[in-house]
């Protein structure tokens, strides 16, 4: 029972959450920068902004790709908050991400072209890491099942703390922060136009972000994995830890500066071999 | 909730202005002007652009080009001539390239006199700017778009 309203909360809520999340990101870069920045709740005015524009669409087929991204997310996130297999979690997360560049690809903008071919890039960055997650986390508690992950008496951090400072590291991927923000842009990074979203505008965009959200969601799911086990107070800890990873993110996004796609390729890799591979290897050879 | 002058996002193209008026344009976004609090991005990207904001007069090179960009927008969209040039080619006006001012090539919404338009008087433009979009996507939504 407590798993369907799990499942429930996450669709109905995280497209909210991720939203508020956005917003408050953008006012603690304000803050960072000594701007006032815009208000909380100036996502849900992009939104419904872009909702109401006219749709242009450059072909037929983008608009559907972009909802294939948001479902095939949803359905990713939804298997995560229902304690399923974190591997296959993964995988759908993986396949998502295809979504997202083949609606890229769609389209002629060689801006979108090479916003997609650079987000396949920035997949390769993280993907190894990622994996490495889901195995340590089978080392740790003899499951994949996050189900089980969750019940284990102790936090999967106290035998895994490299892999957690490989995920953070890689989770400015997926969060889109600098110095990794290489397939699309935001603020005022606009060496290649908007990269990925370029010829996405009105709804098909709208869809992309709450996609987005989603994705966010999910990210900060696995992040509490690392953190939660058999006590209810290790669910509080998670989530504090979350909203200090959160910021984290934000700062780091603030200080750096975007790098090119060989420094984001080799020092994501240096760190999945560093920090990914040393404490995996620990843990193979300590159980 | 739906008003598009809540989140009006900003293209900005530089049409043969002398670059004074867009370094003035750039300013607005530093933390002394900071037009983010509006919710406004200075986006680079027409299809997700709101107000096209042009500096400098229409030379022969950059017609097509602003034609294009304008092309681009999706409905409502209004657009705001940054600078003396921008509004009617200004000192330029009798040469030879030069057009004029923006409304010699597409409809203008806001004129922002000025050489160079200060920061202050471009986000009090971008302002009566939203009204105007507002009031367009109102008249969309009556017109059943």
């Amino acid at each position: 029972m407590i798993r369907i309203i799990l499942v429930l909360a996450y669709l109905l809520l995280a497209p909210f959450l991720g939203a508020l999340l956005d917003g408050l990101d953008r006012i603690i870069s304000a803050r960072m920068q000594r701007r006032r920045g815009p208000s909380l709740f100036q996502p849900f005015y992009d939104l419904g902004k872009l909702f109401s524009k006219e749709l242009i669409t450059v072909n037929n087929v983008q608009l559907l790709l972009n909802m294939s991204y948001l479902v095939i997310l949803m359905i990713a996130g939804a298997m995560l908050f229902a304690g399923a297999d974190l591997l296959m979690v993964l995988f759908i997360l993986s396949t998502a991400d295809m979504f997202l560049i083949m609606a890229a690809s769609s389209d002629s903008s060689p801006y979108a072209n090479m916003g997609a071919s650079r987000e396949m890039l920035q997949m390769m960055a993280y993907e190894p890491l990622t994996l490495l997650v889901a195995v340590g986390f089978y080392l740790t508690t003899g499951s994949f099942h996050v189900g089980d992950i969750i019940n284990a008496p102790v936090s999967a951090v106290v035998f895994m703390p490299g892999l957690l400072v490989g995920f953070m590291f890689t989770a400015a991927i997926k969060f889109r922060k600098s110095p990794f923000d290489l397939s699309t842009s935001h603020h005022a990074h606009q060496e290649m136009v908007k990269g990925l979203t370029t010829e996405m505008s009105g709804m098909t965009l709208a869809i992309m972000n709450i996609a987005e959200y989603y994705e966010k969601i999910l990210l900060f799911g696995i992040f509490c994995l690392f953190f939660v086990n058999s006590t209810w107070w290790s669910w509080v800890a998670a989530i504090v830890v979350c909203g200090v990873i959160f910021f984290m993110e934000t700062l780091w996004d603030n200080v750096s500066a975007r790098v090119k796609w060989k420094t984001l390729l080799y020092s994501c890799w240096v760190v999945t071999l560093v920090a990914g591979g040393v404490n995996i290897l620990i843990l193979m050879l300590d159980k | 909730m739906n008003k598009v002058s809540k989140s009006p996002w900003l293209l900005h193209y530089d049409a043969s202005s002398c670059n004074g008026c867009d370094i003035e344009v750039l300013d607005c976004l530093t933390p002394k002007y900071d037009i983010e609090r509006f919710g406004i991005i200075n986006t680079g990207d027409p299809f997700q652009a709101d107000i096209l904001l042009i500096t400098g007069g229409i030379n022969s090179q950059t017609e097509r080009v602003v034609r294009q960009l304008y092309s681009q927008m999706p409905e409502p969209k209004v657009v705001v001539a940054v600078g003396i040039c921008a509004c009617t080619g200004g000192v330029f006006k009798e040469c030879y390239n030069i057009k004029g001012g923006i409304d010699t090539v597409i409809p203008v919404d806001v004129y922002v006199p000025g050489c160079a338009a200060r920061p202050e008087s471009i986000i009090d433009g971008v302002v009566r700017a939203l009204k105007v979009l507002d009031a367009k996507q109102a008249a969309l939504k009556d017109s059943g778009r």
